[in-house]
């Protein structure tokens, strides 16, 4: 009990500290490393709340390829210092985290106030097989096959979308200063000089 | 044929000529619409003809026939029928009105030929007929003030038929702006009438308003009144008078009909058949009859010096229209009703006369340029004279018989009617004077220029303008044909005269005191109820009362042919030396004017300040404009929000979720 | 140990994942912070599922998960194509849909 309390704390507070590095910090690749920090911890609070499988799954998937693609980004596009003090993000500077406050402050009086006492219990009771590859496996092939089926042709539609966002042209790009789905879906068929002409 | 059957042939053939005339006006060649229009008006007549015999046929109780067509509406407790009424009174009335029509439609073949709106104004024609045949036998509220309404309309139109003369547009205009007025006053005393009542067709009414209302009842003495203004609007009465001398500027047969024989005593009619609520309302009547007397005066009076030929006539229908409504306001039915009828004989056919003339003069109709006519136009000039006799109650004649008949009861009323009837002689006597002005101005004197040319077989042609302004036209359509008209040429126009000017020498045997009473005993069934009825003048006194006429007849025309004859410069002289007078009759007692500063300017200021302040500022300036500021503005304020940064959107994102999850936990507690 | 500390925790983080995307300007950042929510939301999602006893919770945070990759991959391909272009890499300079 107490051991898992402690866990508990532990890995809460690694997880805030992640949440407010990837907040506060400037440069956007510590930024990066903070959510890792963040994703590993929010795995240990997984395995408190045996989800085993989804804990590795968070470590596998997430903290392991999604950040490893978001470091490769950041690498490319280059993760400059933002200049926060110089220019003035105007009223959103303030209302944002004053926002972010309230809402706090009514999901936590939502949990903790009278209307959820259910939640000031341990959980059922659950065998071992609780959390079990087994159970999510037995789980996505029977009651939840539609929404595994429609996930992963998600992901492939997913990657087809990634492929031709981020293809390079042939040629050199003019900057320009408006964007438009036009620009980045063009055809890269034909010559050099059209290309250049745009 | 039965009475009702009769009465819709009647009523239906006029209608049956105008739809074939105005659909098939294209596949009517020449005059041939003409032709149609007269055919339909000559059936009418012979079907009221019928409608007479037949209506004879039955015993005298029994003289009052409904006919009805359908229902048209039938609500709790009461219906309103579209039907007929068929008695003594209406048949008099249609009797009348198709005769007179059908003679002036004869007339206008000839007259209007060469015009380029000849189907048109036949088309025209033969609606009014129809409308005014309509109101003539309706049997309820309902269908007297649609025949009321289209016969204000016809005028309109006939008035404007030259519609590229302004001043006709204008006159048209005014015609129709009083006759509303009088609809208005019509159609609410229907209301108050059927509001007491609870009845609208006559038979029901007249029963039932003996029961509800007392004598003098408040309530019916404004429906009365209010059926008056009606009547005095339609029958170009005092104050309601204006825009009969204006409605002079439509062609002459539509003068001759319209406005000396038959619309203008709609009004008439009206008061004879509303007589059982006019003898319940004596206050009305009195009214009325005061009325009808300043009239008959100040029209006579005006007569005497306006120098159109057209408006003098016009001026003279008003007066006589003026002993009509006397004798019917002093509950003297056959009185009244009989001078109606000779009356439409010899005015119809001065205004036959007087088109005549003012054909040979090229259209132009000022008094002032005419003269010495007496032997180029013969028998215009012996029709012409025919119907001035007639209007000046020369003796013997139908009107002398009629005019006196009024004058004779009015007196016999007693109280103070007698000042009325006293008024009513001297104004016989301008009367008799005027009739003679237009004959001793027209036709004899100095023959003017074109009575000259005519005499000597050529007619002359002036160019073509408006003979009130002077204005040049051309000879399209929407303005006078190039061609102009003589009796003495035209066949038409001459077997359309001489059936008037008989009926206007001899239709007065119908009623001669003491010894014929032809019209009383065919009106008596539907005066029957009246408590006047049997209240003659004695014999002897409407002996007096001939011979009073008689000799005021002889004085005005001794008079006339004393200053027209052998003193010719002296009018001329008494116009100069009472101008004050003089200015104030020609200027028509400043009626018009007096209208204009009182209703007409108040009426387009009002306009004014209604269009300057109310639509302008108001409307358009507070509401309109206020709306669509407060629409921009809120739509300016929402265009804020839409910066197109992310992060403001986000923001707004989650304050709405803040919101709605404040909203649960509050609902939730 | 109760759950609800889960779920406090996890609004916690969903809070501090929303001011993160209120305040920064590179959307780099912002999707990281968008990250961050989204697994809050995860944390929650499993909270309950051990709640409940069943594992469907536990589903819906595994397909939340890939759904956070697919969304993480079209986004960083944006972000790739705005450096391109040579587009500033700033979500205020990014306003066409102003009104």
């Amino acid at each position: 009990m107490l051991f898992e309390q402690l866990l508990f704390f532990v890995a809460g507070l690694g997880a805030i500290a992640g949440a407010v590095g990837v907040v506060t910090l400037r440069n956007p690749f510590f930024s990066v490393l903070a959510l890792v920090a963040h994703l590993i911890s929010l795995s240990v609070l997984f395995l408190l709340l045996t989800a085993a499988f989804l804990a590795a799954a968070q470590v596998v998937v997430y903290a392991g390829a999604v950040m490893v693609l978001y470091v490769f980004v950041v690498a490319y596009v280059g993760g400059s210092d933002e200049e926060m003090r110089h220019e003035s993000t105007g009223w959103l500077g303030i209302l944002g985290p004053l926002f972010a406050l309230l809402l706090l402050i009514e999901l936590t009086i939502a949990v903790v106030g009278s209307g959820l006492s259910v939640l000031d219990t341990r959980g059922a009771d659950v065998g071992a097989a609780f959390g079990a590859p087994g159970q999510i496996g037995e789980l996505l092939l029977t009651k939840f096959l539609l929404p595994f089926e429609i996930a992963s042709f998600l992901l492939l539609v997913a990657a087809v979308g990634a492929v031709m966002l981020a293809r390079k042209r042939r040629g050199l790009e003019e900057p320009a200063d408006t964007i438009s789905v036009a620009d980045l879906v063009r055809s890269d068929a034909g010559t050099q000089k059209e290309a250049v002409r745009g | 044929m039965s009475v009702a059957a009769w009465g819709w042939l009647v009523l239906l053939l006029p209608l049956a000529g105008t739809l074939a005339i105005a659909l098939g006006y294209r596949f009517l060649p020449g005059r041939t619409a003409g032709a149609v229009g007269c055919a339909a008006i000559g059936l009418s007549f012979v079907s009221a003809l019928g409608m007479l015999t037949a209506l004879l046929d039955k015993p005298e109780e029994s003289r009052t026939v409904v006919d009805s067509a359908y229902t048209y509406a039938s609500t709790g407790g009461f219906s309103v029928d579209m039907a007929i009424l068929v008695d003594p009174l209406s048949t008099l009335m249609c009797l009348v009105v198709s005769g007179v029509s059908f003679l002036i439609h004869i007339y206008s073949y000839a007259y209007m030929d060469g015009d380029r709106g000849f189907r048109r104004f036949f088309a025209y024609l033969n609606f009014f007929v129809f409308s005014m045949l309509l109101l003539v036998l309706a049997s309820n509220f309902v269908l007297l003030i649609v025949g009321w309404a289209f016969v204000g309309a016809a005028s309109y139109l006939l008035i404007s038929f030259w519609y590229r003369r302004e001043t006709a547009t204008a006159a048209g205009i005014k015609a129709f702006v009083i006759n509303v007025i009088g609809d208005v006053g019509l159609v609410i005393g229907a209301f108050l009438l059927f509001d007491g009542t609870g009845a609208l067709d006559y038979a029901t009414l007249f029963e039932r308003s003996h029961e509800v209302f007392a004598t003098n009842d408040a309530q019916l003495v404004a429906a009365c009144l209010l059926l008056l203004v009606g009547a005095f609007a339609k029958s170009a009465q005092l104050p309601l008078h204006t825009w009969l001398p204006d409605a002079m500027e439509g062609p002459t047969p539509v003068s001759a009909l319209i406005h000396a024989a038959t619309m203008v005593t709609a009004g008439v009619y009206l008061i004879a058949r509303m007589h059982p609520l006019f003898e319940q309302a004596p206050a009305a009547a009195d009214v009325g009859a005061i009325l009808g007397t300043a009239t008959l005066f100040v029209a006579a009076t005006i007569a005497l010096v306006v120098t159109d030929l057209k408006r003098v006539i016009a001026y003279s229908t008003m007066s006589q229209i003026g002993y009509m409504i006397l004798g019917v306001s002093a509950f003297a039915y056959s009185a009244g009703m009989f001078h109606l009828m000779t009356h439409a004989f010899f005015k119809a056919l001065l205004f036959m006369g007087a088109g005549s003339v003012i054909s040979a003069m090229s259209s132009e109709q000022s008094l002032d340029r005419m003269g010495g006519f007496r032997k180029a136009m013969p028998f215009t000039y012996v029709m012409f004279t025919i119907g001035a006799l007639a209007l000046a109650a020369f003796p013997l004649t139908s009107g002398f018989f009629s005019k006196d008949e009024i004058l004779a009861y009015t007196l016999n009323r007693g109280g103070g009617y007698v000042i009325l009837a006293i008024v009513g002689y001297v104004a016989a006597l301008l009367t008799a004077f005027y009739a003679f002005r237009m004959v001793f101005r027209v036709f004899h004197g100095e023959p003017c220029h074109e009575a000259r040319e005519l005499a000597s077989g050529h007619q002359v042609h002036g160019d073509p303008v408006n003979p009130a302004t002077g204005e040049p036209e051309d000879t399209e359509v929407g303005f006078p044909g190039p061609e102009h008209h003589v009796a003495e040429q035209s066949q038409a126009m001459q077997i359309a005269m001489v059936p008037l000017a008989i009926l206007a020498l001899v239709a007065g045997v119908l009623q001669i005191p003491g010894v014929t009473d032809a019209v009383e005993t065919f009106l008596e069934p539907t005066f029957a109820d009246s408590q006047f009825a049997h209240t003659h003048p004695s014999d002897s006194s409407e002996y007096l009362g001939l011979l009073l006429g008689g000799a005021i007849s002889l004085a005005g025309i001794g008079a006339a042919a004393f200053l027209y004859l052998r003193r010719p410069g002296m009018t001329k002289w008494m116009s100069e030396r009472y101008s004050g007078v003089h200015d104030f009759l020609a200027n028509r007692w400043y009626f018009d004017e007096l209208f204009a500063l009182t209703i007409v300017r108040p009426f387009a200021a009002a306009g004014r300040f209604g269009r300057t302040v109310i639509e302008s500022a108001f409307i358009q300036g507070v509401l309109v404009d206020g709306t669509v500021g407060v629409v921009r503005a809120g739509s300016s304020f929402a265009r804020g929000i839409q910066t197109g940064e992310l992060r403001a959107y986000a923001g707004l994102l989650l304050a709405g979720v803040t919101a709605l999850l404040l909203y649960f936990l509050i609902a939730a507690s | 140990m109760d759950i609800s500390w889960f779920v406090v925790l996890s609004a916690f983080i969903f809070c501090i994942g929303a001011a993160g995307v209120l305040t920064r300007r590179s959307p780099l950042v912002i999707l990281l912070c968008i990250e961050l929510m989204l697994n809050a939301g995860n944390l929650a999602l499993i909270a309950f599922s051990r709640m409940a006893g069943n594992g469907e919770g536990q589903i819906f945070a595994l397909i939340v998960m890939v759904v956070a990759a697919c969304e993480v991959v079209i986004g960083l391909g944006i972000i790739v194509a705005m450096y391109r272009r040579r587009l500033p890499i700033d979500v205020d300079s990014m306003s066409e849909l102003r009104g």
